[in-house]
């Protein structure tokens, strides 16, 4: 009867259409939360994939064997520092592989085994004199391209100018292969060694010492001194304007770039106290004071979340203050603050920017052992090889990554297993 | 007596003055009925002994070691020869660490002439002397505070309180580190900024579009004179900054909401541990992970669109430090999300509006302050940020809008400036104090403005 009626749309029906737009977006809004989470995830299993499948080889190494004549003739006891153990296994290796004759193809064979092989070849000696005069074979570690051959990183159907390797010295290598006297075996050179320009050689045990130092006096320092400062600022601290101040100050140095300790570093303990550069002294008192705004704070939450029935009874039956402090807060709060240091520990431990500034980069072969050692630690050494540009050293980065989160791993679950079993939730 | 074995010998007698001390109190005890006629426990006793032992000590240890060095060098240089004396002062440096080396038993540059010979064994002599009487005045006063503390014990005596006081007085100068590390980081890099700006004038640093810090050494080296407009540097900082931001806040943001809003328990539990580990990974590892797969990758891909890219790129950088700075955002805008009350979203939820909606329009804008700060927290993060940028972008500066080109920043011209051999009166090596100044500026106020408008936010809620 009204044509106009019928015709006007209903509400209903722009609600229905618009419930549908409505329902539709809600569904692409839900799917882009789960996008974000799977592209964040998945950035993170890549970076995984990717450093492990670059790295796991690392922890293997190709082994080639030599029949050495230790030649009394050769080898003179007195002075074994000056005997030409180079020269010895360079005859051992003309005497295997007649076929080269010109002075470059002598110089190919020699480079297929590693220049280590005769620091290997002198401790043999040293540690057994009675070697001398017989012939023993020998394991030897080959140079890192041959390494890199047998892990398949170096195309053999390249041509030859392309690649890192010789035919000829591919030749010679397929026969050692058939005799079966080369082989690939655990590399302990790597957990054993200190740095070397050679790959083969190079290993992560200096780095490691390194660390360790700086980490040790990290923790001897910043624990007490963060732990003091925690209860001093939570227990005694009077609500004035200076200690507002400290508190500013504590939670603006949490933020701070750390290449800007290391700037201090650089400036007040090198620079003005004079102390030696390069070393884990300076590492572990830059480190320190990155670390001690984080056990700062994370302490303090822990003192705060201890109730304070716990210090009304305390004073209640006589105790003082510092007394209430030390024998009743100070334990119930330590799981807590043990957690923040480990989680502060395990930053300082992945930090590098500050300890560049510090000169702890520099080339060091030997394995520190002192506070005043000149040293590097393991996240520079993973800087370090990531410069090199031998494709040895990529995988060699990669497993030294694979170690330091491997530590890193382990000191965060440490800390949540503290957080678990000894956090009381009152 | 070597300062090992030093410490160890005060460690040690503090521990005797502890026992010596408790023992006299529970003495003092016995003889008048009991040590509930003492004033303290006799544990303070032991440990006011123990305290006077160790600290004054400890303190001059501590302020001999700061000083012998100086002062040793200083006799040795005014018993040189009168040539050797008045040598300008780098070369009188190398001398002396001449000195220092053949004292230490380290390689030294050149032949050793016999003054310098004689200096060190006069230098090894005075190491010896000053030794000596470090361990006799230290090992002598440890002892004669004993001794005297040790006299002074009686019941009346408050140990307690003394000891009390001792504790204090080390917390409160533990609690005032802060304050002498800002003190000291403004310090550090003021210095040498200013002896920078002597050098080149401010504007050209902050106005300058010319950033080459490679300079002649000598004056008569062919080398350019350096130039310090820091333009491409803050350009390439904000670039790759930028683009790490572009990355992470909404990567991060809709994680945070997904988690908090939509996700059930056990979701949660599972993924949000798994977006915190990105943050525990060090910043070299993503350095690596950047120039040995993702730029590469980026490389390819915009090889094969026919574009130019850099093996360096800006991208490349930023991208990974993006992914860095995923879980800072998510993680500080999960606790805002957090933190608004859930009646407004009853309210929103009781006029009809969608989940979706309600998340838009009532929840993330009564969350914005805080979202902003914790965006702010990430912009200084990254802007700070040095590994990634280090390993993975270039070195020169580019004055390029372009993010498949390299450019650099302030961090990565800082460690390059730093890193290696330098001395300290060059523009060169100064120009990195004063990056460090701006560094610290510009990430101070923005934490500044960041926890002032988080706190603010929370204080909104509570």
């Amino acid at each position: 009867m009204n044509k106009e009626a019928s015709d006007a749309v209903r509400p209903i029906d722009i609600i229905t259409k618009k419930l549908h737009k409505r329902y539709k977006a809600e569904k692409r809004f839900k799917f882009y939360g789960i996008l974000a989470i799977f592209l964040s995830l998945s950035f993170l299993l890549l970076l995984f994939v990717s450093i492990i499948g670059n790295g796991y080889s690392a922890f293997l190494q190709t082994y080639v064997q030599l029949e050495i004549n230790f030649d009394p003739a050769v080898i003179d006891t007195g002075n074994l520092a000056s005997v030409n153990f180079p020269g010895l296994v360079k005859q051992t290796l003309r005497e295997k592989f007649p076929q080269a004759k010109s002075r470059k193809e002598k110089k190919q064979l020699y480079s297929l085994v590693s220049s280590g092989s005769s620091f290997q070849l002198q401790r043999m000696v040293e540690d057994n004199p009675s070697l001398i005069g017989k012939t023993e074979k020998i394991w030897v570690p080959a140079d890192d391209d041959v390494d890199m051959l047998f892990k398949g990183y170096i195309a053999r159907d390249v041509p030859e100018s392309d690649r890192r390797l010789t035919d000829f010295q591919l030749q010679l290598l397929d026969t050692w292969e058939q005799e079966g006297k080369i082989k690939k075996q655990f590399n302990t050179t790597f957990f054993t060694a200190g740095d070397s320009r050679e790959p083969e050689l190079a290993g992560i045990m200096g780095a490691m010492s390194g660390s360790l130092l700086t980490l040790a006096l990290t923790l001897a320092l910043s624990f007490p001194i963060g732990v003091a400062a925690a209860v001093y600022l939570e227990e005694f601290a009077p609500r004035n304007r200076w200690i507002d101040i400290v508190e500013v100050n504590i939670n603006n140095l949490a933020a701070v770039p750390s290449i800007v300790f290391g700037l201090l570093g650089l400036a007040v303990f090198i620079n003005f106290f004079n102390l030696p550069r390069s070393t884990p002294v300076v590492g572990g008192l830059v480190l320190t004071i990155m670390t001690l705004p984080v056990i700062i704070i994370a302490s303090r939450a822990s003192l705060q979340s201890v109730p304070p029935s716990i210090r009304e009874a305390a004073l209640g039956v006589g105790a003082s203050k510092m007394q209430m402090v030390f024998h009743h807060v100070i334990p119930l709060a330590m799981p807590g603050m043990l957690t923040g240091t480990i989680i502060g520990m395990a930053r300082a431990l992945g930090e590098t920017a500050p300890l560049l500034m510090i000169g702890m980069v520099a080339f060091i072969v030997d394995i520190p052992s002192s506070f005043t050692d000149p040293a590097t630690a393991l996240p520079v050494q993973i800087f370090l090889w990531a410069d090199s540009p031998e494709r040895a050293f990529v995988e060699r980065t990669s497993a030294a990554i694979i170690v330091l989160l491997a530590f890193l791993i382990v000191m965060n679950s440490l800390a949540v297993i503290l957080r678990n079993r000894f956090e009381r939730r009152w | 007596m070597s300062s090992t074995a030093l410490i160890i010998t005060l460690l040690a007698l503090s521990v005797i003055g502890y026992h010596l001390g408790r023992k006299r109190a529970f003495s003092f005890g016995e003889r008048s009925g009991g040590v509930r006629f003492l004033h303290s426990r006799p544990v303070y006793y032991g440990l006011l002994t123990a305290l006077w032992c160790a600290v004054p000590a400890l303190l001059i240890f501590t302020i001999w070691q700061v000083f012998e060095t100086s002062i040793i060098s200083n006799i040795i240089v005014s018993d040189l020869p009168e040539q050797i004396r008045t040598l300008p002062e780098s070369r009188l440096n190398l001398v002396i660490n001449d000195i220092k080396n053949l004292v230490s038993g380290n390689i030294v540059s050149g032949d050793i002439k016999p003054e310098i010979r004689q200096a060190a064994e006069h230098y090894k002599n005075l190491q010896s002397i000053s030794n000596g009487a470090l361990s006799v005045i230290i090992i002598t006063l440890a002892v004669a505070s004993i001794f005297l503390i040790w006299r002074k014990i009686n019941p009346t005596l408050r140990a307690r309180n003394h000891v009390e006081k001792i504790f204090t007085v080390f917390l409160i100068a533990c609690s005032t580190f802060a304050i002498f590390t800002t003190i000291g980081i403004v310090l550090s890099v003021l210095f040498e900024a200013i002896r920078f700006f002597k050098v080149v004038p401010v504007t050209e640093f902050i106005f300058g579009l010319d950033w080459s810090p490679q300079m002649a050494i000598r004056a008569d080296q062919v080398g350019s004179s350096g130039a310090f407009g820091a333009i491409p540097v803050f350009t390439g900082t904000l670039m790759i900054s930028g683009i790490a931001m572009i990355v992470a806040v909404p990567l991060g943001l809709m994680s945070a909401i997904y988690l908090s809003e939509y996700a059930n328990k056990g979701f949660r539990a599972v993924a949000k541990p798994l977006l915190e580990i990105l943050a525990g990974i060090p910043t070299v590892v993503y350095g690596f992970f950047a120039a040995l797969t993702i730029a590469p990758f980026i490389r390819d891909i915009g090889v094969s669109m026919g574009l130019d890219v850099s093996s360096e790129s800006a991208l490349a950088a930023g991208l990974v430090m993006g992914i860095m700075i995923i879980p800072f955002v998510s993680s500080l805008s999960d606790d805002v999300i957090n933190a608004v009350p859930q009646a407004m979203r009853d309210g929103a939820y009781a006029l009809g509006a969608t989940p979706s909606e309600t998340i838009k329009q009532v929840v993330v804008p009564a969350a914005l302050p805080g979202i902003v700060g914790g965006v702010l927290l990430a912009v200084s993060r990254a802007i700070g940020e040095t590994m990634i940028v280090v390993m993975a972008a270039g070195l020169a500066a580019n004055l390029t809008a372009n993010p498949l080109q390299a450019v650099t920043t302030v961090t990565v011209q800082i460690v390059t400036l730093l890193v290696g051999d330098q001395e300290f009166d060059s523009p060169k090596t100064l120009a990195a104090f004063a990056l460090g100044l701006l560094l610290f500026i510009v990430t101070l106020i923005l934490n500044i403005i960041a926890l002032y408008v988080v706190r603010k936010y929370r204080e909104q809620y509570e």
